[in-house]
């Protein structure tokens, strides 16, 4: 569904008049929900709702040669499949651009915050390492999959359990053992959207169409800022940033409980 | 220990020695090089010009596509594999929308503006000099733009605030990093780029959108002086 101008105009009129079209406040999220091990057969999962938003993640862990570039630590890797049966928008074949976006700056939120202390993944250095594979996938887009997509990461990598290491090296993925991932640091991503002159959180379809400009903030629990990404093409000021920030990093703290 | 001196002398404001120049590659509508400090960008403009595929086409206005690739040569250690991959693809994309607002794309429904950002030399802060190229390759090619882009990263080296982190710096590891590019419109001054990796508190991260601009504005001088020296007549 492509909105046409006079909808985009209806809604940017109407939240000038402080509606949203659910009857939410600016500020307000849609009901927040995570379950985890929702597929067993990973090593993690967890399934995120958000509205009628609802992402999976799925956590697969597996042994490999580290990078040489560092041949002491693990391996992460983020991908993000948006399946066509979570929009009309959404295509089968090669990744689109919205899903590539996606899953990087989940990955840099994961990645940049040292959220997971690759080190400890290495077995021997320069040989075997462990590799963190999360997968992203779309089961319905109700708006911001950005955040849910990023909850439902950092919650499957939180129900992670390492599996058993037979005694020739190779991996018996049906036993599972009871150690969790090296998780240091739990970084929570929340978008916060500019449509007209209104900065709001947690979109719905419509008015992510209508958005100008959106800044995703990754935090940490001391509010220290790991990842930003602005997307949209308004160019934004100071003043609009701050608010902006500012916002993202109260709701982030919010979020966090909901884990 | 803490990080005192940066590793090539420079001040923790100043940028890097930069150079630019228009109309560096015949065959184009427009282009330009952009260097600063050992990072080199070519941007190429193909464009206005007839948008395929089809669907694509939009009847209001035009389309301007970015093409970012580093050439695989271009950094230290591995040959870079050419083609489009997930990174490109999301430089590409901030790259469009860094540029897009500040250009007149009505004037061209049903159209698409190409422009290739080539990275022939490495030093970290590619896709801030390809914006920097790109916007005087733009308007090199006679493009209407309300105002031109710069762009610069800037960043966090353990408790110092720093401007145009080299590889070097980004690598630093005995203490806290944080790279955020940022594009800068040339008047009205507003952030089109904005993307940060590594750990900044909001404070450092205002103080850096400050920095951001100051250097921008000096990036902007060494644009605008390329496309004087390439249109200015010679007295």
């Amino acid at each position: 569904m492509i909105l046409n101008q006079e909808m985009k105009q209806h809604i940017i009129d109407s939240l000038k008049k402080g509606v949203r079209f659910d009857g939410r406040k600016n500020d307000d999220f849609r009901e927040v929900n995570v379950e985890y091990d929702v597929a067993p057969s990973a090593e993690g999962s967890a399934r995120v709702t958000i509205g009628d938003t609802i992402v999976l993640a799925g956590v697969k862990l597996g042994l490999e040669k580290p990078y040489p570039d560092t041949p002491d630590s693990g391996m992460l890797m983020v991908n993000a499949e948006f399946m066509p049966m979570a929009s009309p928008e959404f295509e089968s074949g090669p990744p689109s651009i919205a899903s590539i976006e996606l899953a990087r700056v989940v990955d840099r939120g994961i990645r940049e915050s040292g959220a997971i202390d690759v080190k400890k993944l290495c077995i021997e250095a320069g040989e075997k390492a462990w590799s963190v594979g999360i997968d992203v996938i779309t089961i319905n887009d109700g708006g911001n999959l950005m955040d849910a997509a990023a909850l439902a990461a950092l919650a499957a990598l939180k129900a992670t359990k390492f599996p058993k290491v037979k005694k020739d090296g190779s991996i018996d993925y049906k036993e599972k053992t009871k150690d969790s991932l090296p998780l240091v640091k739990e970084p929570i991503s929340v978008t916060a959207h500019l449509i007209g002159d209104q900065i709001l959180v947690d979109p719905s379809v419509e008015e992510e169409q209508s958005s100008d400009a959106r800044i995703t903030a990754a935090a940490l629990d001391d509010k220290t800022i790991c990842a930003l990404q602005k997307g949209g093409e308004r160019a934004l000021s100071e003043e609009e940033i701050d608010q902006m920030l500012t916002l993202s990093l109260k709701k982030a703290a919010e979020l966090r409980k909901r884990l | 220990m803490s990080f005192k001196k940066r590793p090539d002398g420079r001040d923790f404001d100043d940028l890097r020695p930069m150079e630019a120049k228009a109309g560096v590659i015949k065959s184009a509508d427009g282009s330009a090089m952009f260097k600063i400090g050992k990072t080199v960008a070519f941007a190429t403009v193909r464009g206005p010009r007839e948008l395929f595929p089809r669907f694509l086409k939009n009847p209001k206005k035009g389309i301007l596509r970015i093409y970012y690739q580093m050439m695989p040569f271009s950094g230290v250690g591995d040959r870079i594999r050419p083609g489009p991959n997930r990174r490109a693809k999301e430089i590409s994309m901030v790259t469009e929308k860094s540029l897009s607002e500040v250009m007149l794309l009505e004037e061209f429904p049903n159209s698409v503006i190409d422009v290739f950002i080539d990275i022939p030399q490495a030093d970290a802060g590619t896709r801030c000099a390809g914006i920097s190229a790109a916007a005087i390759a733009l308007a090199d090619a006679g493009i209407p733009m309300k105002e031109l882009v710069a762009a610069v990263a800037v960043g966090r080296v353990d408790d110092k605030l720093v401007v145009d982190l080299d590889y070097a710096e980004e690598a630093y590891e005995d203490g806290p990093v944080a790279d955020v590019p940022i594009a800068v419109t040339s008047r009205s001054n507003k952030i089109s780029l904005l993307q940060m990796d590594g750990e900044v508190d909001k404070d450092q991260m205002m103080e850096l959108l400050k920095k951001a601009k100051i250097a921008c504005a000096k990036i902007n001088e060494v644009q605008k002086k390329a496309l004087k020296d390439k249109y200015e007549v010679q007295k």
